[in-house]
């Protein structure tokens, strides 16, 4: 079983169950808000004048458990960390936002989700801040299109973690993070006891023994890691329809569930010259073609539009790949012949980056394909395996003529297609956003 | 403190909150079971935004068409209720209310500082709702959509929201305390 469970990733009216199931998560989050007393702002307000800090050791102790148990879930290889929704980073629209949500905060007494439990038990101010809510978005949304350039592209960085940003493994972050928040959590009992006259002799002691539970916790995930790519790779299943028609009945339609070593034996990646470069018109797709060839290689020819990311640093645009493009967008990889493309492929799938195939036969099989009238491109015979089999007059580029094809010339292309667009989550949608 | 009762709906003993701590886990262990069953977050003020553009796109569609952002959620034949975030929302506003009817919480009431008086407490939630939701939907995300999700995930992003968040109130808050104390 591989978690999250792909039919809960989007919720769809053709699957109600999503609704039941997002209803029941929410509705355990407004009551565990409200039991916990944040349904009266005058407990949340405490929290800035150091009275009572309720809200900091709800949050906390929230974001420690959760991310404690989803990185060691993550590690023991029960979880695809890929799948779980994480907010990318807009620098400055997040900092800026955060700054007017601290001020909506102490002045409103509430934050969104807990203006629900606080409305829903009668509270005329919560009531009242979830109305105002509403007027706020709505002005977000008409004022948006004046800002809407910075809005989308200052100080982007994509799906960012802390791990990456520190160049620390996951689990080390996930310790530090554990000890940071008990260090807070201590000084938070502080400050109540100076400021609020709280007696800390009848806080409960299981408290101590929870917080020595969490740095264990925290240590195992440490020890657990992160699963492999290899081990990530041989976890991969993908699954394709195959219909039988029959003589006087509706045709069979069958689900078959293939590993990703099946895949690349039964060629179900590998789309030809000609799927590739119908790609570019066909309006249900985006393809965006990887050349991960060397760029000296690329330099003398390659596929108009193509972008170069030489195989040894694909992992490095993965964070990229993952985070930004619509679901449409199909990658597909290509090298000389097929050695580095299928070795790009595993790793991307491996990392799973939706909708990933390899352009069949790679670059030396576009040019027999399309560069058949190039009479400069000669062919080489001694080339090895995945080196150019062609001698170019110069590194033009993509300026060959068979470098983008004509679409008028090739209007009319037969070939079997390969690629079944997997319509992944909705991004948009993810998180508060 | 003061608080007015007006009317209580149900005539049950009014039980203490739990510790912080406890609510705490119990939070935490509720987000971690919303990403690994359907690997998204909590959040709501995502659904604020999809509420808004719903409403306007049954009163004026042609509205929806102008502007690039409500397009995004409400254009051609998409539905904007029709996200993750708005059953979370719902089932978020029942889930409070349950809990306040088992815990005898239910009560019409103004929750405020002892100073102001509950027209100024009025105008200030609503202010607040204003501003906070407006700094919601241009750091994407609320406190729990970014803090609280975003943070479990070591989300970068969110670790600054967080600390901006805070940051502002903090900031502010010596300028406002004859709001609550």
């Amino acid at each position: 079983m591989n978690f999250p469970l792909p039919e809960f990733i989007v919720v769809s009216a053709s699957n109600p169950w999503t609704y039941v199931l997002f209803g029941v998560i929410g509705f355990a989050f407004g009551y565990v808000l409200e039991m916990s007393g944040f349904g009266d702002s005058r407990k949340l307000a405490a929290q800035f004048y150091f009275t009572e800090l309720t809200v900091l050791k709800v949050m906390f102790t929230a974001i420690v458990v959760a991310m404690v148990l989803t990185f060691g879930a993550v590690g023991l290889g029960i979880l695809d960390f890929s799948q779980v929704w994480v907010n990318p980073t807009y620098l400055w629209s997040g900092i800026i936002g955060g700054l007017i949500m601290g001020v909506g905060f102490i002045v409103g007494g509430f934050c969104p989700t807990t203006s629900l439990a606080s409305a829903s038990t009668g509270k005329i101010d919560g009531m009242l801040f979830m109305l105002g809510g509403f007027v706020g978005a709505a002005l977000f949304a008409e004022t948006e299109p004046l800002f809407t350039h910075w809005y989308n592209n200052a100080g982007y960085y994509g799906r960012l973690t802390l791990d990456q940003v520190f160049n620390l493994p996951i689990g080390v972050v996930v310790l530090l993070v554990v000890l940071m928040a008990l260090f807070m959590f201590w000084g938070a009992e502080q400050l109540e006891r100076i400021f609020g006259k709280k007696d800390l002799s009848r806080e409960p002691k299981l408290r101590i023994a929870g917080a020595g539970a969490l740095v264990a916790l925290a240590l195992a995930v440490v020890f657990i890691g992160s699963p492999s790519l290899e081990d990530k790779y041989n976890k991969l299943t993908f699954t394709r329809t195959e219909t039988i028609e029959q003589l006087n009945a509706d045709p069979i339609v069958n689900t078959i569930t293939y590993t990703a070593d099946q895949m690349l034996a039964n060629r179900l990646v590998f789309v030809t010259p000609a799927e590739s470069f119908k790609a570019k018109y066909n309006q249900s797709m985006k393809p965006v073609y990887l050349d991960v060839r060397s760029e000296a290689d690329y330099n003398l020819y390659h596929i108009d539009g193509a972008v170069n990311v030489p195989l040894e640093r694909i992992q490095e645009v993965i964070p990229v790949l993952l985070s930004e493009p619509p679901a449409n967008t199909v990658f597909i990889v290509m090298s000389n012949d097929e050695t580095a493309a299928v070795a790009a492929w595993k790793i991307l799938a491996a990392d799973s980056v939706p909708n990933v195939y390899i352009l069949e036969g790679g670059i030396n099989n576009w040019i027999a394909f399309f560069g058949t009238d190039d009479v400069s491109l000669r062919p080489n015979p001694n080339a090895g395996d995945d080196q150019l089999g062609y001698f170019f007059p110069a590194a033009l580029g993509n300026r060959y003529e068979s470098c983008s094809p004509s679409p008028i010339e090739y209007e009319h292309l037969e070939f079997e297609a390969k690629i079944k667009l997997q319509l992944k989550r909705d991004k948009s949608g993810g998180g508060c956003g | 403190m003061t608080t007015q009762t007006r009317k209580s709906i149900f005539n049950r003993p009014e039980k203490p909150y739990v510790h912080p701590y406890f609510g705490g886990i119990v939070l935490g262990i509720i987000l971690f079971l919303a990403f690994f069953l359907t690997g998204n977050g909590l959040g709501s003020s995502g659904a604020t935004s999809r509420i808004d553009a719903a409403i306007v796109d049954a009163i004026s569609p042609s509205h929806v068409d102008n502007n690039p952002y409500l397009l995004k959620m409400a254009g051609g034949d998409k539905n904007p209720l029709d996200d993750w975030i708005v059953p979370v929302f719902f089932g978020a506003l029942f889930g409070g209310f349950a809990s306040g009817l088992f815990n005898g919480r239910l009560k019409f009431m103004t929750t405020k500082g002892p100073h102001i008086s509950d027209r100024t407490r009025w105008l200030m939630a609503f202010l607040g709702g204003v501003i906070f939701l407006y700094g919601a939907r241009l750091a994407r995300g609320c406190t729990s959509g970014q803090a609280l999700s975003g943070g479990a995930t070591l989300s970068a992003g969110s670790w600054l929201v967080m600390f901006a968040i805070f940051g502002g109130a903090y900031g502010l808050a010596y300028f406002v305390r004859k709001l609550w104390n």
